[in-house]
């Protein structure tokens, strides 16, 4: 590219603000989960502190002859800062308060003259007992990560079932169940979809059958079709054959949605003919040329559709909320939803089952993110 | 496709049930669920809008035909009809016109997301260095669990007594003196909601669009038009915006009919507000969900269900007939 003089300049300020407006962006974008990542890493105590602190810490405390006393340092703010709200006289031995710097104290109590406390360090006046005024003191605060929150929630008390998992006799708690049912959930959804979908894909796409066009086109006019539009009378049907609270209710509705045959079917069209032609010839059934041809031609664009069925069922919300209410059967999503509702304003125990739930989801992402975003722009442009 | 087919030459009817014999292996399985799962439900949604059906357990037959009975177009008549009351003309389910509003107020969010998710994609088509890690990033919130994603702003919004959530705990920094209860009041739950749709989906698929569309644009334009003295932002209004018209058509549909159908705005509100406060952030989803399975009343449920079919599709058809004169094709 030809660049007149003066072009680079003007290259260089928009890369800029490109850049900075990019980072402002992205800083914004990442706050809820840091803030996640943060309150799930608190001690209960200081999960809601005003202001808010990003790095959990909480007070650091020590043993004095058997009590616990907050740990604080002893600074000279400067000033008469110190005066305003004590008055000189009633702590004699504050004369020189350059003499308490950089003391490291353990508070035993408080009194009107003010805090009464202990020197823990610098060694030559450890043991060494004063009055401080409040205002002197700065309570020392130590980072510390309360892992346990993470138990807590995986543990998710009052979430115990014991019943059988397809023979096995499952006996888990908490989240364990939750994660069970959502891999094996997500798991045959994905498979599902991505198998049956592949194969009608290769129908319409590669065969000719009478009504071909006209089948295509009832499969494209429900992709317009608002999902609560199909989920009522589906909903309807399962009650009244009593198949809620079912696995086969959570995985066999949502597996058949148009758009994984339309998907692969768009794909499938552009793969070139002649490469089937020739196998053809040598005598390949369909179901030959469907498994050694397109399917093999055919990778990035499953790949595609596994990444976004993957994802979609692993995140659906209003589906298993509608047909699952037993909680041995509850997926990552409502899982967490009534998890919610016994946990109300416990935000670190919430934050770190969010955390749970979300992490899986991100790995699956960041593998599959180039697949997905493709398709995307895929079903995206030609839809 | 009709094109590669009208190529080959027509079968005789011999073939043609071998040529369907042999596609049936193929179809089956996926024809089938699509059929009950899919294709039958959107037909029966519309038979059940027409009945006054309430789900009850049922032991035979006879029981159902008791629970569901033909009441024609009287679900709509409910939903939809005003009577006279003391001389004023008054809507029969004036919960539905309510929360037919809120969707539509909650859908004020769209076209800022969408004038953000341009902006955000003219960026991130810069050749810059490290630029994936930010589409990534921009990317975090719609891959993400909603139900997570629900939790963590209701604690991000959260104000209580003597407990500040992180935005307010912001807004008092900045020197708000009085921030408001976001979730817990009426004016302020709804912009909340807004708030959050703008962080999930400015970096979203919207953007992903948007530049898949920029990435099209052909460089030669660019290189002509800056010959031809053309500023950054006479290029940007005489050749990117008309040429991503097709992308912007296509992302205002979508987004539109995703408004409409809110299930990010079902989840937020089943989980962070319960609909309320008093209805305030309550969307035809969640009044939707709220017939059919609190209180039972599918038949009624169906039929608002319906409604939203007939508002995405006239939109749609509107969109189609009127919205494409604005589209530019190359």
């Amino acid at each position: 590219m030809t660049r007149r003089p003066g072009t680079t300049r003007v290259r260089r300020a928009i890369n800029a603000i490109a850049y900075v407006t990019l980072t402002v962006v992205g800083v914004t974008m990442l706050v809820p989960f840091a803030w996640m990542v943060s309150t799930s890493l608190k001690a209960p105590a200081y999960a809601v502190e005003f202001p808010p602190r990003w790095i959990p810490s909480e007070p650091d405390t020590v043993e004095v002859s058997g009590q616990t006393c907050a740990v604080a340092t002893v600074a000279d703010r400067g000033g008469g800062r110190g005066s305003k709200t004590s008055n000189g006289t009633s702590t004699p031995r504050l004369l020189d308060s350059s003499t308490l710097r950089n003391l490291r104290v353990a508070i035993l109590r408080y009194s009107p003259q003010g805090a009464h406390v202990r020197v823990l360090s610098p060694s030559s006046r450890v043991g060494e007992e004063l009055v401080v005024p409040e205002t002197q003191l700065h309570p020392v605060r130590i980072v510390r990560l309360h892992w346990a929150n993470y138990a807590d929630a995986w543990h998710a008390e009052g979430v115990r079932v014991r019943d059988a998992f397809f023979g096995l006799v499952r006996q888990a708690d908490g989240f364990l169940v939750f994660y069970t049912n959502s891999i094996f959930v997500t798991i045959c959804i994905t498979i599902g979809t991505v198998f049956t979908s592949s194969l009608a894909a290769f129908a319409f796409s590669r065969l000719r059958f009478p009504g071909r066009d006209a089948i295509f086109l009832g499969y494209l006019a429900t992709l317009m079709v608002p999902a609560i539009v199909i989920m009522l009378p589906v909903y309807a049907l399962l009650s009244n054959l009593r198949l809620t609270n079912t696995y086969a209710a959570l995985i066999f509705p949502p597996m058949f949605s148009a758009y994984g045959t339309f998907l692969l079917r768009q794909f499938f069209m552009t793969i070139p003919r002649e490469l089937e032609d020739a196998a053809i010839i040598d005598g390949a059934s369909p179901f030959g040329v469907y498994r050694h041809i397109i399917l093999p031609l055919s990778k990035p664009a499953l790949a595609t559709l596994t990444t976004f069925v993957f994802l979609h069922s692993w995140n659906d919300f209003l589906w298993p909320l509608m047909v699952v209410d037993r909680l041995a059967l509850k997926t990552l999503p409502i899982g967490l939803a009534h998890f919610q509702d016994s946990y109300t304003t416990e935000y670190h125990v919430l934050m770190a089952a969010s955390v749970i739930v979300m992490v899986p989801v991100l790995i699956v992402f960041l593998i599959g993110q180039r697949y997905f975003v493709r398709g995307i722009a895929l079903s995206g442009m030609k839809g | 496709m009709t094109q590669q087919l009208a190529d080959a030459p027509p079968l005789s009817p011999r073939r043609r049930r071998a040529a369907a014999l042999q596609a049936l292996p193929f179809l089956l399985p996926n024809i089938l669920g699509f059929l009950i799962f899919t294709f039958l439900p959107v037909l029966a949604c519309f038979g059940l809008s027409l009945t006054d059906y309430r789900l009850a357990p049922i032991a035979t037959l006879h029981d159902l035909r008791e629970q569901m009975r033909f009441v024609g177009l009287g679900n709509f008549g409910q939903l939809l009809g005003f009577h006279h009351e003391g001389g004023r003309l008054v809507a029969n389910d004036a919960e539905f016109w309510r929360y037919l509003g809120n969707t539509l107020f909650l859908m004020l969010g769209i076209p800022i997301s969408i004038a953000g998710s341009l902006l955000l994609a003219l960026l991130l088509n810069q050749q810059l260095r490290g630029i994936t890690i930010f589409r990534t990033i921009y990317f975090l919130p719609t891959v993400s669990s909603a139900v997570a994603v629900c939790i963590v702003w209701k604690w991000i919004f959260h104000q209580q007594p003597n407990e500040v959530g992180l935005l307010n705990s912001l807004l008092m920094a900045l020197g708000v003196s009085n921030p408001p209860d976001w979730l817990g009041s009426m004016q302020w739950a709804k912009p909340a909601f807004i708030i959050m749709v703008l962080w999930l989906g400015i970096g979203g698929y919207n953007c992903v669009l948007y530049l898949a569309g920029l990435q099209g644009v052909p460089q030669e334009l660019y290189e002509a038009a800056a010959l031809d003295g053309a500023g950054p932002w006479a290029r940007l209004r005489h050749i990117t915006w008309p040429l991503l018209s097709p992308t912007t058509f296509f992302v205002v549909t979508m987004s539109v009919i995703a408004g409409l159908q809110g299930s990010f705005l079902f989840t937020a509100a089943f989980l962070m507000t319960g609909g309320g406060p008093a209805g305030a952030t309550t969307t035809l989803m969640l009044y939707i969900y709220n017939y059919a399975i609190a209180w039972h009343q599918l038949g009624y449920a169906a039929a608002i269900a319906a409604v939203l079919f007939c508002l995405v599709f006239s939109f749609t058809l509107i969109n189609w007939r009127y919205g494409q004169r604005l589209v530019h094709y190359q």
